[in-house]
């Protein structure tokens, strides 16, 4: 069903949850079991904690447009109480969500009888305590909050700052600085859009907070810039305070370049210090110190600048692969096509290709590692570029915050993958 | 890709002189061409796509692309029709849903479960311009 398609995967802070959204406007949380002493050598698994309808179909009257009720971001807010949170948006609408757990319920009421039914005050003639008794759990999830109105493109972004205290939303031409406690009003941070919109050279593909300085964020573009802004400097920063592109060759231009070199995710690492950002063909880490081009650059699949031509006819080249730091900064890793996705560590170097798919998903399976071939000879093992399945494309993936666990959506179906315990 | 002026001469000559032209001006931009496919695939897929769309315009990052990206997928409905349709329905039942999902048009009147899950597929506007 085209409603299951995952659209969004986010672990929380702890690795414990894991949320996901999909194109129906639901949100599916799964937690980690517990490790319990009888069974130490299973690495705790995920199961279903919660599930709820985030977004609903929406119309807007004003301009007769449909709005689409498929999730497009979650993220979670650091845990401060019992109970969990998390934004969730479509193209419109941010919502604040509580998750939170119910296993005790009162009993002894005395104007209500078991049932729930009013009990005639004539007839009580004493008076007890209702007693909490414990009850099987029940993970409720709530709306606490609505930011509506306040986006006139459609939101691809959400980010929530160090301070816990705001958070930012961005669409294709502006950035929205919210507070958690009011909906009714937000400041507009950034402003790309012309008064001509004739003039329209680019749009914003991505934005994110500094994961420690509060003041700090980029946003990146559809011509492969990424703007860093300081909202000290000023209310409205359409200044940038960094400005990172990479030089092309001129020579090398064509038709696809502008395409291709549009910025589909932007991710700070953990430590703050650099910022990876993924385009159609390459995954970049740049040094926040280094403006002029990034320090390292990984092909993800590179094979497929030669099949530029078809991928723009079925517009696969439009689309917005997202990217993912391990917890320690050390491996980056992104998805492709054909339910591949690459991992590259920094460190040594080496890379490998790896496949989401039923074959490879018994449990306690090792992954194979996969191949693409480009011409000539193809091996066994490897799979020829003209035999790769576009439709199976793995835009979604997450990486949980300490430990080598790795959730992958390809299409609808949610693969998590974890390290063996040795 | 340069557009070939041709200078027009007397009747008489212009034959004679086309004809010398033109193989001259084919090789230059043939070996052109094949330098391009052998340093990059970029640009041979570029000359594929512009064989297949000649009316493709020269550059796709300009305003007209980037706006109908802004408005891409987007399903109108009309709100009048709408919000009758959604009375209606408390009394009698709809007539069946058009077995093409793809286009909901005609006496047809759409409700939110019925539009069909959109393609975002900018195609037709590409070639358009």
């Amino acid at each position: 069903m085209a409603a299951d398609i995952i659209s969004t995967v986010e672990f929380n802070h702890t690795g414990e949850l894991l949320a996901t959204g999909d194109k129906g406007g639901r949100v599916v949380i799964f937690q980690r079991e517990q490790e319990s002493k009888n069974q130490v050598h299973r690495r705790g698994e995920y199961n279903v904690y919660s599930t709820f309808q985030s977004h609903e179909p929406e119309f807007d009257y004003l301009k007769s447009l449909e709005i689409e009720e498929k999730i497009n971001k979650i993220r979670w807010l650091p845990q401060q109480n019992a109970a969990y949170f998390l934004l969730s948006t479509n193209d419109k609408t941010v919502k604040l969500w509580k998750v939170s757990e119910r296993d005790k319920r009162p009993e002894g009421y005395n104007l209500k009888d078991e049932e729930g039914r009013l009990r005639d005050p004539a007839t009580i003639t004493t008076l007890r305590v209702p007693v909490l008794r414990p009850m099987d759990l029940m993970v409720e999830a709530t709306p606490r909050r609505v930011f509506a109105n306040a986006h006139t493109y459609h939101i691809n972004s959400i980010s929530v700052n160090s301070d816990y205290e705001t958070y930012m939303s961005a669409d294709d031409l502006r950035i929205n600085l919210w507070n958690f406690e009011i909906t009714n009003q937000s400041f507009n941070i950034v402003d790309i859009k012309p008064a001509n919109m004739e003039e329209l050279t680019e749009v914003i593909t991505a934005a994110e907070f500094h994961p420690h300085h509060c003041n700090t964020f980029v946003y990146s573009s559809s011509k492969g810039t990424i703007r860093l802004c300081d909202m000290r400097a000023s209310a409205l920063c359409d200044r940038h305070t960094k400005f990172f592109e990479e030089p092309e060759d001129p020579s090398n231009r064509s038709f696809f370049s502008e395409i291709i070199s549009s910025i589909s995710d932007v991710k700070f690492s953990h430590s703050g210090r650099y910022i990876m950002t993924r385009d159609y063909l390459t995954v970049k880490v740049w040094d926040l110190n280094m403006e002029n081009r990034p320090i390292e650059t990984y092909q993800v699949h590179d094979y497929l600048r030669s099949k530029l031509c078809s991928l723009y006819e079925n517009d696969c080249i439009f689309d917005k692969f997202e990217c993912v730091w391990n917890g320690s900064d050390s491996v980056i890793m992104t998805g492709s096509y054909n339910n591949f996705f690459r991992m590259f560590d920094r460190n040594t170097k080496r890379d490998v290709t790896l496949e989401a798919s039923r074959e490879n998903s018994k449990p306690r399976a090792i992954l194979k590692p996969r191949k693409v071939c480009v011409g000539g000879k193809r091996r066994k093992d490897e799979i020829s570029v003209d035999s790769l399945d576009f439709s199976k494309k793995i835009l979604h993936t997450a990486w949980h915050p300490s430990e080598n666990i790795i959730a992958v959506a390809a299409t609808n179906n949610l693969y998590i993958f974890q390290d063996k315990v040795n | 890709m340069k557009c070939q002026k041709k200078k027009y001469r007397r009747r008489g000559d212009r034959r004679s002189t086309m004809s010398a032209e033109v193989p001259e001006a084919a090789s230059a931009e043939e070996q052109k061409e094949m330098e391009d496919k052998v340093t990059s695939p970029e640009k041979a897929e570029e000359a594929k796509l512009k064989a297949r769309y000649p009316h493709l315009g020269q550059k796709p990052g300009g305003s007209d692309f980037l706006r109908k990206r802004l408005q891409k997928g987007q399903k109108y409905f009309d709100s009048g029709d709408y919000n009758m349709a959604k009375a209606k329905m408390k009394n009698k039942q709809l007539p069946a849903a058009a077995p093409d999902k793809t286009e909901v048009t005609g006496d047809y009147i759409p409700t939110p479960q019925d539009l069909p899950q959109r393609k975002p597929s900018l195609v037709a506007s590409k070639l358009a311009g």
